[in-house]
């Protein structure tokens, strides 16, 4: 017995391997060839843009966080087929790949390479500073002031002041809960925002709307201490709910599904907790939780990576921080999709006078996290 | 005597006995298993890469009318992904600075933790134990480098050799927790090392947010290491290879010498093939465990040292990255010997190297490299598989020879 499998398997291990593989690749291989190439196909936009190389690194959220990587990750690829331009990429797994990718971009000759998050600011500092020549634009951070980096920030707090409102108007609790990965202003400026519109919704409609895990006024608040282990992100969340709390704002990256698992699982046992999602739309990047799934607070990465290539390849980069805002739709409150007939039609007409509000200034958010 | 003797071994003998069999199959493994399962692993590899290259599955869709062009196909993609490996790892004349060509240097600075922690593993291999835990012992002995390296500051030269022996230290206790309990109740050495893993991680973070955090930062992360704490850069500001790999070849020498030439590397090779007939000879089977744990933990220390005070600077929760798991690849591939967990480190660090590169010029995963040392891990661990692909006759069993 032992030696038939022996035996089979030593052919097997040879011929197999060859035959599964050629097999997948001729699964399908009756097509046409395709005619021989004559005058290079079609070159969407320009030599110059042929000739340019944006370049991105993430931090070690990889570029399927779901968050800001993936989208800042995707403004990238959308730029690349919208104008031609060449692209490199390389994820980081932990701090130490920081500076060996960095390196890797500038050996490359990456005319401009976006590092996303403030985890990468010493590596980008480090390598930016070795080759001026080189441009570089470093998303969620303020820290660098290089002329051949660009800062990208988010007066996050204005779009999460519209979710705070809608979290307020829906809970039936009577509270709403957030928690945060690090106590770190890119962080805390959600909570700030989404506080801040909890209590507008209660000056205006005369409530006692709770916020559960985050005070303003002494800047404390829930937080997982992590953005990696997904797990602490349900127990946070769980802890909300506990506490009465039927819409949670995770701010944490990936620990967002571990709240969304947790709240799944929660309404499962007839509880009816909604979810608000942060950093990009998520009934698009995160559809497990499509049926919870209240609103996101979105930064617009995506497009800010697109202007800042298109200026740079005009010619006209500068290191002046690009902020984000309502107004120049930096960012945004995502749609309410499924969970569209839980906010009254009331709440929808205030929440279009607040935008136009804090866009002309007459409503205030104050972050102290807000860039400057 | 007869006492310490029955608390000694208080595992049934047959499982014992099958445990050791298993360290000694893998040890006696011979240099072409290793050199194969590598080739294969990278052949593996490329078939990977070809596969999921739009570019194949493009030109596979017409390989009747075609054929010449998937295999053009296949041939550029997979040369372009080895061929940015290769150069990454070593000279690569397309890259736009000097310094940038020379990958070697950084294929020289990943293998530094990495020849330290494989020889961990290989010295506590050559005793009979699996040490699972270079991991924790890397990230301790980190922590302990850091804490002297940050938090005293003391003159040039003795403050380095103050962190790495304190590095040493820490990894040691870590080791040592594991020794000692294998020693004295029996508990399975991998069980202890795999949790003490854990231990290690949550214990530093829990530092890290109290005693050792950088005041100025809202990160649980340490304060940066003095200059004088620093490991020299061998090759000046524009390479990261310093003065830790000088170390690692030193404990590859010593380590050699405590294996082959010391009276107790000698009792650690007659414990590791046999440990009952080492008691029967009159060895102290017990003090074997703790010793041969509390110096592979001072190996895996050095190896933090390496990450700290060598490219790191400061200390975080990912000091480590995947080093301690690495290293157990990496004395596999090494057939448990110093000079072979030498280049077996080599090979890998030219891996770490190579992959970036490979991910940034050749637009691979640089996931394709896990795979590849994955498949490796499992060529090595199962040495039957490979001698029936090419019909290598079994390894003849060497024993404890080194």
């Amino acid at each position: 017995m032992k030696t038939i499998i022996t035996g089979t398997f030593k052919r097997g291990a040879t011929v197999g391997t060859v035959a599964l593989g050629a097999m997948a690749l001729l699964l399908t291989g009756c097509g046409q060839a395709p005619a021989p190439a004559g005058g290079g196909g079609s070159t969407s936009g320009n030599a110059a843009a042929a000739n340019y190389l944006g370049c991105i690194v993430s931090d070690s959220g990889g570029f399927d966080d779901q968050s800001f990587n993936q989208s800042s990750y995707e403004g990238l690829k959308k730029t690349v087929t919208d104008t031609g331009i060449k692209m490199k990429e390389a994820q980081s797994t932990t701090k130490a790949d920081f500076e060996p990718n960095l390196n890797q971009m500038a050996n490359a000759g990456c005319n401009l390479t976006f590092t996303v998050g403030f985890l990468l600011a010493d590596a980008t500092k480090k390598v930016a500073t070795a080759d001026p020549k080189l441009h570089f634009a470093i998303i969620d951070d303020n820290s660098i002031k290089l002329p051949n980096v660009k800062p990208v920030v988010y007066d996050t707090a204005q779009a999460a002041f519209l979710a705070g409102y809608t979290a307020a108007s829906v809970s039936k609790t009577g509270k709403v809960g957030t928690f945060g990965g690090i106590n770190i202003p890119t962080v805390t400026i959600f909570m700030d925002g989404f506080a801040e519109g909890v209590a507008y919704y209660n000056k205006q409609q005369s409530k006692n709307v709770q916020v559960l895990g985050w005070n303003v006024a002494t800047q404390q608040g829930l937080f997982a201490n992590t953005f990696d282990i997904i797990q602490e992100g349900t127990k946070a969340t769980n802890n909300l709910i506990g506490d009465g709390a039927d819409v949670v704002m995770p701010v944490a990256g990936p620990l967002g599904k571990g709240a969304g698992d947790a709240i799944l699982a929660a309404n499962k046992t007839g509880k009816d907790v909604k979810l608000v999602w942060v950093d990009s739309d998520g009934y698009l990047t995160a559809p497990t939780y499509k049926s919870i799934l209240l609103t996101s607070v979105i930064k617009t990465m995506g497009d800010a990576v697109e202007t800042i290539v298109k200026d740079d390849l005009a010619g006209k980069y500068s290191a002046t921080p690009y902020i984000g805002t309502l107004d120049n739709g930096g960012v945004a409150m995502a749609p309410f999709h499924d969970l569209d007939s839980a906010v009254s039609a009331a709440t929808k007409t205030q929440l279009d006078t607040i935008k136009k509000g804090i866009i002309d200034g007459s409503i205030k958010v104050e972050s102290k996290s807000s860039p400057k | 005597m007869s006492e310490t003797q029955k608390v000694k071994d208080p595992t049934p003998p047959v499982k014992e006995s099958q445990g050791s069999q298993v360290v000694r199959e893998i040890m006696s493994g011979n240099a072409v298993i290793s050199v194969l399962a590598v080739v294969v692993a990278l052949v593996i590899g490329g078939i990977l890469i070809a596969v999921t290259d739009p570019r194949v599955s493009t030109a596979s869709g017409y390989f009747f009318a075609d054929p010449g062009a998937t295999f053009s196909a296949i041939w550029s993609s997979v040369s372009e992904a080895y061929g940015a490996l290769w150069r990454g790892a070593t000279y690569d004349p397309t890259a736009r600075t000097w310094q940038g060509q020379l990958g070697i240097f950084e294929t020289l600075t990943f293998a530094t933790p990495l020849i330290l922690s494989g020889l961990a593993v290989t010295l506590a291999f050559r005793a009979g134990l699996f040490n699972i835990g270079a991991q924790g012992q890397i990230i301790l002995g980190a922590a302990f480098a850091g804490a002297v390296g940050f938090g005293m500051h003391l003159p040039p030269v003795i403050h380095l050799l103050a962190v790495i022996l304190a590095g040493a230290i820490g990894g040691a206790i870590w080791g040592g927790i594991a020794g000692f309990l294998k020693a004295k109740t029996g508990a399975h050495e991998v069980i202890v090392t795999i949790m003490l893993n854990y231990i290690a991680i949550s214990l530093v973070l829990y530092l890290l947010k109290n005693q050792l955090k950088d005041p100025t930062s809202t990160n649980p992360i340490s304060p940066q290491m003095d200059a004088n704490a620093m490991f020299p850069l061998l090759l000046g500001p524009n390479f990261r290879v310093h003065a830790g790999l000088i170390v690692a070849i030193l404990a590859v020498i010593g380590v050699g010498w405590l294996l082959n030439r010391s009276t107790l590397g000698f009792e650690y090779r007659a414990i590791g093939a046999n440990p009952k007939a080492a008691r029967t000879a009159g060895m102290l089977v017990s003090r074997g465990y703790i010793t041969v744990m509390l110096i592979s933990g001072a190996l895996a220390g050095l190896a933090g040292v390496a990450q700290i005070a060598g490219t790191e600077k400061s200390l975080d929760s990912e000091i480590a990255g995947s080093i301690g798991f690495d290293a157990i690849t990496v004395a596999l591939l090494g057939r448990s010997k110093p000079w072979g967990t030498f280049f077996a480190a080599l090979l890998f660090g030219a891996f770490k190297a190579g992959g970036t590169s490979m991910a940034v010029n050749a637009d691979v995963s640089i996931d394709i490299v896990a795979v590849v040392q994955s498949l490796i891990v499992l060529f090595i661990a199962a040495p039957p598989l490979i001698r029936s692909i090419f019909r290598i006759k079994a390894a003849r069993r060497e024993g404890a020879s080194a």
